[in-house]
């Protein structure tokens, strides 16, 4: 028997946090806030970590009941909770990687007029995000999976005044719905089918069916709307346009929400689902070649951003590809790491972004930046680092789960490790050339007098303190970034493959949620699924330790060249770039307007529906018909008591004359009625 | 002993006095004592039923229709009291302002 936990405490933490600065916050002094904020984040880490240390003596999945919540008939959903190998490892993240972007808050946003708000927000943000991961059945994900949207949604428009933040706010909302409309039927299915949401009654009931490679059945349908529902809250094709709009929000939101923590709980989501995916073949195909596609076509609108969060928000993008691409080949322990790294360095590159953006004013072109390296050393290194891990560089945390994924892509089909491969340059090139543009070169900003003017009147609250000169940023903000970079360094050991002499500790751990419960015959039918794209059968997948070194030498010979090519182009010669893209303006273009996706979905669905609401429903229905009618029937009713009020004279003899008459008329009737029977 | 159809013409004679009265007259407190005569003329016709038929139910009908009688004579002449004093005249013709 297990020990009580009370897992519960995790999430309500944060909560509780979020609503004593909600309620009492606007009054209190900036320290109580903050105090308040860092202890229940930081007591949810520590909760995280007690919960770690006693991991080992837990017989697993852990359940914990804490109420009943929906009664009807024999289906019944519960307040619930769950821990496996899975939830800790997401758990560790988000409080651990949450706390410290907490910390950093403190002091990116201390001089903002609303400092409580963002506190309570980021709290309530932990409390949804707990939620989702502890969940133990799927209803209880969706509640932590609406949750974090609306605590996006609050965070990206925190700056509401300003307008580009608050209809980013509303894109990414309305965009996550379309997401979630999938999932909600996926969530139907699963209870008409299985009459259940509990995970593990759902998955008992599924581990029994075979998987479906004659055709698409029950679980292909249920898996791919789950997919329709990843690729809203994690931002692949074709639901990632609000990811990078999501970037109006302060720095460390994108950090925390767009980057380390909700944008993975899709790659959590399909995680969980595993059962479900590995018993629906092509459902497992759509969730990779979406992740691929994604991963690659990200990468290259990457390439041509010069808002160093843009670089950063399609380099996320590309990377929950990577994600989605481990878990559609059936290497789901591969997405999960890869999950992990691409928190710490993806979260520290975020952290180090904004303490850029702090240094110099509240600028975010990179082409006003350059030559920060000296200036702020911190920042440089911490963000060498970061930079470093996540285009793959060797023995940094990047480089393992990448070589992972990339690996056992190519298990399933050559098309994914080779698209994978070509996205692993891009990545290495777009985030060296940010590297470059920020800290190299001569510094192209205003002159530091100018410093606290705030050109394009966006960004950062910091657009208007005082003091002067490019400067780095304070200790509580540079503490998390160096804690995150010695993460982003090591953080991919507990990792190692075993052709690098590791023994792959992390899959080993998570086994257990993984291994148990595939199909009878699924090797076969992975065999199957991928019949139509092995033409070079001859490759022989299934090959030993020294074909994979190869191939990690392969990843790494293109992690170097995008780091050549980025030298090349951005530090040698700098004058370079804008030949090149004046000697291929079409493809520049395409690129620079992200290939024109926004403005696709705009002409093909945003505009034909504001056009249809306007005219039919407005203009059409609501004004010709239903307003038409009220109108009609409230003149109607006028015209009438227009012509029936003259019967009312006033004369009070007139109206007794006249119910005599009818007393008369009435008589006479029955009278008549009488001798008549009669 | 009176037949009953006694009572009911002159129970009938009393009700359409009433009526008249109510119908022609522009005082208020005239239109008022018609009312009267004519519950009264009702009352007559219950009371003679009653007898004729052996049934106590009409009489004590009359008992319910003089209590209302004595409670709206109480109220209605409260009423033209104030209507009195507001207005300055019991006409009915010029106590007509609800009127458009």
């Amino acid at each position: 028997m297990n020990p009580m936990l009370n897992l519960w405490l995790i999430p309500i933490l944060p909560l509780a946090g979020a609503a004593i600065n909600g309620f009492l916050g606007k009054k209190s002094s900036r320290t109580a806030v903050t105090t308040v904020a860092l202890f229940f984040s930081g007591a949810a880490f520590a909760m995280a970590l007690w919960v770690a240390l006693r991991f080992s003596s837990l017989a697993l999945p852990y359940h914990e009941y804490l109420a009943h919540w929906i009664r009807s008939g024999s289906f019944s959903v519960d307040f619930e909770f769950y821990l496996d190998q899975l939830s800790l490892v997401m758990l560790l993240v988000v409080t651990g990687v949450g706390f410290l972007i907490h910390i950093y808050s403190v002091g990116y946003i201390w001089d903002d007029p609303s400092y409580y708000r963002f506190f309570t927000y980021l709290n309530l943000f932990m409390f949804f995000m707990l939620t989702l991961i502890l969940a133990g059945n799927y209803l209880m994900l969706f509640i932590g999976w609406e949750g974090v949207g609306l605590a996006s949604y609050l965070l990206i428009g925190f700056w509401f005044t300003k307008d580009s933040a608050a209809s980013a706010g509303k894109k990414a909302f309305i965009v996550n719905r379309i997401g979630d409309f999938g999932f909600l039927i996926a969530l139907f299915l699963l209870i008409k089918h299985f009459g259940s949401l509990n995970y593990d009654r759902v998955f008992q009931s599924v581990l029994p069916m075979g998987a479906e490679t004659a055709g698409a059945g029950l679980l292909t349908a249920i898996g791919i709307l789950l997919m329709v529902g990843a690729s809203g809250k994690s931002a692949q094709i074709p639901l990632y346009i609000w990811l990078p709009d999501a970037m109006e929000g302060p720095t460390p939101v994108s950090a925390l929400i767009h980057a380390a923590t909700m944008v993975t709980a899709g790659v959590y989501m399909v995680a969980r689902s595993h059962v479900i995916f590995e018993r629906a073949p092509m459902a497992l195909s759509v969730v990779a070649i979406i992740g691929t596609l994604t991963a690659f076509f990200a990468a290259t609108i990457g390439i041509a951003q010069t808002d160093i969060k843009k670089v950063l928000a399609y380099s996320t993008v590309s990377q929950l590809g990577y994600m989605f691409m481990a878990c559609g080949v059936g290497a789901f322990s591969a997405g999960i790491f890869h999950l992990m790294t691409h928190a710490f360095f993806k979260g520290l590159l975020f952290l180090a972004a904004g303490s850029v953006i702090h240094a110099v004013g509240g600028e975010q072109d990179m082409r006003k930046m350059g030559g920060l390296r000296t200036k702020i050393p911190w920042t440089f290194w911490t963000m060498t680092a970061g930079t470093l891990a996540i285009s793959g560089i060797p023995g940094l945390a990047g480089f393992f789960s990448k070589d992972e994924i990339l690996w056992r892509a190519y298990q399933a089909s050559w098309a994914y490790w080779l698209v994978g491969l070509v996205t692993a340059f891009i990545t290495s090139f777009y985030m060296f050339r940010l590297w470059f543009m920020t800290f190299f070169g001569e510094y192209r900003g205003e002159t530091d007098a100018a410093h606290g003017h705030d050109p394009h009147g966006t960004s950062d609250a910091h657009g208007a303190h005082g003091h002067g000169g490019v400067h780095e940023s304070p200790m509580v903000m540079v503490v998390p970034l160096v804690i995150l970079a010695v993460l982003s360094v090591i953080g991919g050991y507990v990792g190692v493959p075993g052709s690098l002499g590791g023994n792959n500790h992390f899959d080993k751990f998570l086994g257990p949620v993984f291994h148990v419960g595939a199909p009878a015959g699924q090797e076969a039918a992975l065999g199957e699924k991928n019949a139509p794209e092995q033409e070079t059968e001859g490759l022989e997948p299934k090959t030993g330790a020294s074909t994979e070194l190869m191939f990690t030498g392969m990843s790494v010979l293109a992690a170097l060249l995008g780091f050549g090519l980025a030298w090349q182009l951005y530090y040698r010669n700098p004058q370079l770039p804008e030949k090149i893209a004046a000697s291929m303006q079409g493809a520049y273009q395409a690129i620079v307007h992200k290939y024109y996706v926004d403005e696709f979905y705009g002409a093909l669905i945003v505009k034909p529906l504001i056009e249809g609401s306007t005219k039919i429903l407005w203009q059409g229905v609501d004004r010709n018909i239903i307003d038409a009618a009220v109108n009609e029937a409230g003149d109607g009713a006028r015209h009438v008591s227009d012509e029936a009020r003259h019967m009312q004279s006033g004369n009070l003899r007139s109206y007794a004359g006249w119910i005599a008459a009818g007393a008369a008329v009435v008589i006479a009737f029955m009278i008549w009625k009488w001798t008549a029977v009669r | 002993m009176v037949s009953l159809s006694y009572y009911l013409l002159l129970s009938g004679f009393l009700f359409a006095c009433g009526v008249v009265g109510f119908l022609i007259k522009r005082n208020i407190i005239t239109i008022f004592m018609s009312i009267e005569l004519m519950l009264n003329g009702v009352n007559l016709s219950f009371v003679a039923f009653a007898a004729h038929w052996h049934v106590l139910a009409g009489q004590i009908f009359v008992f319910f229709v003089m209590v209302v009688a004595a409670a709206e004579a109480a109220v209605g002449l409260a009423i033209i009291i104030a209507v009195y004093r507001t207005r300055e005249t019991l006409n009915v013709d010029q106590v007509n302002l609800l009127k458009l």
